[in-house]
């Protein structure tokens, strides 16, 4: 017996739960690049992205989910990056902005 | 010689009566508390520089002694009259100029219900925090340690809600500088400031900001809490919406530090001069007449027209001496 199509489905919650989030991984990246925390969240690396521009990539914004523990399709996005390095000439903060595609490449692969 | 009154033995007050020493004057200090000093007195490190409280206390008390300075503690302004200022009982005290350095109140955080203070064991103040400090003691209410700390920003300051709608101004800073304490404190601990704006204006601030974020692990989230609520296990979950992803958050902490504002003070209504709509005195003009109000022989410092630092507090201090002067010459 196939399912019934009721017509509607349940939303999976959109609330981030900081208790239940793996917050170890963003840890270990934060220890590993201290200044990745220095991040005021201005979105001058977004808003320079050549990627961003023609893509829903949105640096800042993924980066700043990745800090909350919010993981899941991270890695993926920032496939979309070009290393190009641009964000980081903008950022007011001087992170290695490429540093942290980089880094949550590596940390994040499994996600 | 007639005296020169000031209201109020705070940092702005014990400045302006040394700088009217200075001037050649003879002030008297009318102070309700049993101690000068005013918020001084309890706070513990001060931003940005982390120089002891009492250090800066014991400095000024010092000069006071020295210069000869004239206090009456325990009496309490009631208001002005024309040539001076009532106290208690209908007692009049007579003086040339008055200067009103009576400060400021800490708003009281019982107000916001939603955030459970004086409900909730966990739930303190930046005010508490400082005590606590002082003391020591930084622990939760069974003296155990916590492992997840949130700083509330904006607590009774920028809020129709409670009638308070300006910025307190040293609070961002107030709740970075404490949140580094923590981190020192607790050093495995996670630590929180849920914010809406992050206001740094003062020398050394940003750099202060950045640090604690870089250098101290601290997490700075935008976003304001919307409550807290206890849970089964005794700790204390809040929500908020992280406004930088658009999405709502919930965690679970095991102290919320409210930052509260600086209230117009409750004296302020008492000399019936113009107020603002927050409730502090409003001076002549915000440049050249900072410390100047409507009548000429009154003058202000300090917090009792807006928010400010202790720094900013004691520089008006001896501007109001200096003003003082000017116009007694004048007068001659
Ligand atoms: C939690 C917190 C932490 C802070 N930490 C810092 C810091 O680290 N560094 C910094 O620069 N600033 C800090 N501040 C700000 C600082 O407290 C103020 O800048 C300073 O206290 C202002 O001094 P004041 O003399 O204007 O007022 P107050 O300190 O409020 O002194 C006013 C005095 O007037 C007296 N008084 C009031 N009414 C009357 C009356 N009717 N008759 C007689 N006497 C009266 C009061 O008893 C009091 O002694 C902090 C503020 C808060 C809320
Ligand atoms: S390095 Fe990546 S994220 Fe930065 S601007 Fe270039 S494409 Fe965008
Ligand atoms: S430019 Fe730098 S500070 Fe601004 S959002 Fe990007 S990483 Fe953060
Ligand atoms: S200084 Fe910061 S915490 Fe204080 S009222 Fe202004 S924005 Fe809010």
């Amino acid at each position: 017996m196939s399912a019934i199509e009721w017509g509607y489905s349940v939303l999976p919650a959109r609330t981030m739960d900081l208790d239940r989030n793996d917050l170890g991984p963003v840890r270990e990246m934060l220890e590993e690049m201290p200044q990745f925390g220095a991040c005021i969240a201005c979105g001058g690396c977004t808003a320079t992205c050549t990627a961003g521009n023609l893509t829903s990539f949105n640096f800042r914004r993924v980066h700043t989910l990745v800090r909350r523990g919010e993981y899941t399709g991270a890695w993926a996005e920032m496939n979309k990056c070009m290393l190009c390095g641009k964000c980081r000439l903008v950022c007011p903060r001087g992170i290695n902005t490429r540093g942290v595609v980089r880094l949550i490449k590596r940390k994040l692969g499994d996600y | 010689m007639k005296k020169i009154i000031v209201v109020g033995g705070g940092p702005a007050g014990m400045q302006a009566a040394l700088s009217l020493v200075a001037e050649g004057l003879k002030p008297v200090i009318v102070e309700r508390s049993g101690a000068l000093g005013g918020k001084l007195r309890d706070w513990h490190n001060l931003f940005p520089s982390m120089t002891p409280a009492h250090e800066v206390l014991e400095g000024m008390t010092k000069q006071m002694e020295n210069a000869g300075v004239e206090v009456m503690l325990h009496t309490e302004v009631e208001g002005l009259t024309d040539g001076g200022v009532l106290l208690m009982e209908g007692k009049k005290l007579e003086g040339e100029a008055v200067i009103v350095a009576s400060g400021f109140d800490i708003f009281d955080a019982r107000l916001k219900e939603e955030y459970g203070y004086h409900i909730y064991d966990n739930v303190f103040t930046t005010v508490d925090v400082e005590r606590m400090l002082n003391k020591g003691e930084v622990a939760l209410h069974d003296g155990s340690a916590p492992h997840g700390i949130a700083f509330v920003h904006c607590v009774g300051s920028r809020d129709e809600k409670v009638n308070q709608k300006h910025c307190s101004k040293v609070c961002c800073i107030t709740g970075v500088k404490q949140a580094m304490e923590m981190r020192q404190l607790f050093p495995d601990a996670e630590i929180y400031n849920f914010y809406m704006d992050i206001r740094m204006f003062g020398p050394g601030y940003e750099e202060l900001y950045q640090s604690a974020q870089q250098d101290f692990g601290v997490n700075f989230i935008r976003g304001r809490v919307s409550e807290a609520s206890p849970t089964i296990d005794g700790r204390l979950q809040i929500k908020a919406e992280d406004t930088l992803v658009g999405r709502p958050l919930k965690m679970t902490v095991d102290m919320l530090v409210l930052i509260v504002g600086m209230k117009a003070s409750s004296s302020n209504e008492k000399y019936a001069l113009p107020l603002s709509s927050s409730g502090f005195l409003t001076p002549r003009d915000l440049f050249s007449g900072a410390v100047s109000s409507d009548l000429p022989n009154v003058f202000y410092a300090g917090t009792a027209t807006a928010p400010k630092t202790i720094g900013e507090s004691i520089c008006e201090g001896s501007m109001a001496a200096e003003k003082v002067s000017e116009y007694l010459k004048s007068r001659k």
